[in-house]
């Protein structure tokens, strides 16, 4: 019976990844490496001004007397930084005026993805910012967010046109001293996201911007740069899916956002890297420090993510909670088959009097992987009541999985609140003969089932990437959930 | 005929359960199967339906004359085989909406048919509803999620009206009803009663029979049937209790 069961399982969450495919583009590239005349070269390549040439040696210099983290439930070869490509750009690089100057062949690799960018200009008024490879080639909308006074840029343009603001802002979240890949992140990067909401405005349009990893043994050092003025309001949507691939690569991104007093920003994450083979080959790295800064009174800010790809996932997307009475959010959805590994979490930490945090974590785990949620909970001593409230469940498909929890509540003020829930399960057989006997086979009920333990995560995101995130639960256990 | 088990036998872990029972059912009729505790029938409405961890070690189960035991139970479902279940189970964050359009649509999509658009689906479900008597909020919760015993009962009746199935089979379905539900449950699967279809009603309890007229009724125990006849029997088997069943077979044997 048991044997039954496991067999559906392996079936169902043993399909191979559906969106490997790799695109010929010309790519320029400089020698793969670690060292200061490769930062140097990378500065001088993007054309940036002397104080950020400065930053990228200091995090080097620093990022040397580093070590490589252990702490977390992972378990992956060795990376050779060495080996790695620091710098690779698609070669033809002008502006372009309209789609038609766009290389077909990138095209194309949009509409596979089912994100072309002419459907999303039309549909569904989403501003995008495409990223093939670390240098941006389109940004749409432009015009529209400007009228509001809104800059969304890729972060070399914003360097180049805003220097004021990334030197004000840059690094203030998330310091080079961080961590290790927060060091490495900040010597290397190349590109990513800013994104500025003046004083009360709203955005009009969710911003978005898709990833995507191209140039073989190209590793991607991505920065996004968020800024939320007084009374603003901003939904950001990011989302990622990278091409098959036999190597492992290595991807550690630093995400920074910062809110002022009244302003909220929301940021929703659907991750589909290329996860590896069914044995476990392959796959992408994913070292990731996000973090907001709630620095204004009454600031708000929502995490909401779909993590369904990787090979290796470190990701804790984090609250400080400065202001008093900011509130902080954390809903999530993690899923791993095959050998997947994640540990990914949250850190709330409460330093304004009155602030509120939320924590909604939900693992899914199949196959033979590892689903680890750590958190942290810090309440330091003036932050005057406030309130934290985490629940984390774990949903098991199989008995070769593992779900880990770790949670770590921290309370240095007697007047706050910090509540705690956890639970596991799993998919019963009760469940899924109610579902057969309905008429529904095991694939769609799994992925019923799944769907529906993580509805309350999956609510929380934009009506279109709900869409996007349902299909990918399901691709990942047909493909990993059905 | 619509369902007709032949000599079956049905071992759980290596115990024999069901010791060789014959039943024939045809279209439009309405039988009960009733027994004591522990006798067999939950096992016979598991089998029908293709529950996994059932060995059949003899007999064949025919249905719509064709031998059904090597098709899976969605399959016997897209067949028009229903249960309804003692103990229905709960399916955290999943809508009855939501459920119940994915089954009639993989039911459809099996029988080559259009899937139906939300719309349509929305109309048939509002149509059914008023079936059991099942309020509008409740096809927004999750599958038996806090359900009450009797909302769960009505929600296996109102699934079957969604359905449509061929050969329904309703096991304890009275079980855990006031005599409301009773009334509303019996109501539903009266109104579904066609030419067509067939019914097997798993009862203990005679009271059901007050509600819906069986045209046959059959006494299920120690694996076998060891009684049939008309809703008179049910009757009797009220008023003598299941002792005197007993002693009716270890008399004739």
């Amino acid at each position: 019976m048991a044997k039954d069961k496991d067999k559906i399982i392996d079936k169902v969450t043993g399909d191979d990844y559906k969106y490997g495919f790799y695109t010929d583009i010309e790519t320029e590239t400089i020698p793969p490496g670690l060292n200061e005349d490769i930062i140097r070269l990378i500065s001088k390549k993007k054309n940036e001004p002397e104080f950020l040439l400065e930053f990228r040696l200091k995090a080097y210099r620093h990022f040397l007397k580093l070590q490589e983290p252990k702490w977390a439930h992972l378990k992956y070869p060795p990376v050779n930084l060495q080996d790695i490509i620091y710098y690779a750009a698609p070669k033809k690089q002008k502006e372009f005026d309209s789609l038609d100057e766009v290389d077909p062949e990138l095209l194309d690799t949009f509409n596979k993805l089912g994100i072309s960018l002419e459907e999303q200009k039309q549909l569904s008024g989403v501003a995008v910012d495409a990223i093939v490879d670390s240098v941006s080639v389109k940004t749409t909308f432009q015009d529209t967010l400007s009228k509001h006074g809104i800059i969304f840029c890729s972060f070399s343009e914003a360097v180049q046109n805003h220097p004021d603001l990334i030197k004000k802002y840059m690094a203030k979240v998330v310091p080079y001293t961080d961590n290790y890949y927060a060091a490495l992140n900040s010597a290397v990067f190349t590109d990513g996201s800013f994104c500025y909401i003046p004083k009360g405005v709203r955005c009009p349009i969710e911003l978005s911007t898709y990833f995507r990893i191209n140039a073989a043994k190209t590793g991607q050092f991505e920065r996004t740069l968020i800024i939320a003025d007084e009374g603003s309001y901003v939904s950001y949507l990011e989302g990622c899916t990278a091409p098959q691939r036999d190597e492992n690569q290595l991807h550690a991104a630093i995400v920074e956002i910062i809110v002022m007093n009244d302003a909220e920003v929301k940021y929703s994450t659907v991750q589909n890297w290329y996860p590896g083979n069914k044995k476990g080959k392959g796959g992408i790295y994913n070292f990731v420090t996000k973090r907001a800064l709630c620095k204004g009174k009454n600031s708000k800010v929502s995490w909401t993510q779909v993590e369904t790809g990787s090979a290796v996932t470190w990701k804790y997307p984090a609250c400080v909670l400065k202001g008093d009475n900011s509130v902080g959010e954390f809903y999530s959805v993690a899923v791993t088959n095959n050998y997947q590994q994640a540990d990914t979490g949250t850190k709330m930490i409460h330093i304004g009097k009155n602030t509120k945090s939320t924590i909604i974590s939900k693992g899914i785990s199949a196959g033979k992987s590892n689903n680890s949620y750590r958190g942290l909970v810090k309440v330091a001593k003036k932050a005057e009541n406030s309130r934290n409230y985490s629940q984390c469940d774990s949903l098991l498909l199989g008995d070769k999985c593992g779900a880990h929890t770790f949670p770590h509540i921290n309370t240095n003020n007697k007047s706050s609140i910090v509540e705690h829930e956890a639970t596991t399960s799993k998919i019963s057989e009760e469940q899924l003969f109610y579902c057969n006997q309905r008429g529904i086979s095991t694939e769609s009920a799994i992925g019923l089932i799944v769907n529906g333990y993580a509805k309350e995560v999956l609510n929380k995101l934009p009506m279109e990437f709900a869409v996007e995130a349902q299909k990918l639960l399901q691709i990942t256990l047909e493909g990993s959930v059905g | 005929m619509l369902l007709n088990i032949r000599n079956l036998h049905v071992s759980i872990e290596g115990k024999e359960i069901i010791k060789g029972l014959d039943l024939s059912v045809n279209n439009g009729e309405v039988h009960a199967i009733m027994g004591p505790n522990g006798t067999g029938k939950s096992t016979l409405a598991a089998v029908v339906a293709g529950k996994e961890g059932y060995e059949i070690t003899e007999g064949e189960i025919l249905y719509k004359g064709k031998d059904i035991t090597d098709l899976s139970p969605e399959e016997r479902a897209c067949e028009g085989i229903f249960l309804g279940f003692q103990y229905p189970v709960e399916i955290p964050g999943v809508s009855i909406t939501n459920f119940m359009r994915t089954a009639i649509n993989e039911q459809r999509e099996y029988k080559g048919l259009k899937s139906l658009t939300a719309s349509e689906f929305l109309a048939k479900m509002e149509d059914k509803k008023k079936l059991v008597e099942i309020q509008s909020k409740l096809t927004n919760r999750s599958v038996n999620s806090g359900f009450s015993g009797g909302e769960k009962k009505k929600n296996e009746i109102f699934q079957m009206a969604l359905l449509e199935p061929t050969m329904a089979i309703l096991d304890e379905t009275d079980s855990g009803l006031d005599i409301d539900a009773l009334r509303i449950v019996a109501n539903g699967i009266n109104k579904l009663r066609t030419e067509e279809n067939a019914t097997i009603v798993i009862t203990h309890y005679q009271r059901l029979l007050d509600y819906i007229i069986p045209d046959f009724v059959h006494v299920l125990f120690e694996g076998k049937i060891v009684k049939s006849g008309g809703k008179n029997l049910a009757l009797e088997l009220e008023e003598k209790g299941y002792e005197w069943i007993k002693e009716e077979v270890e008399r004739m044997s």
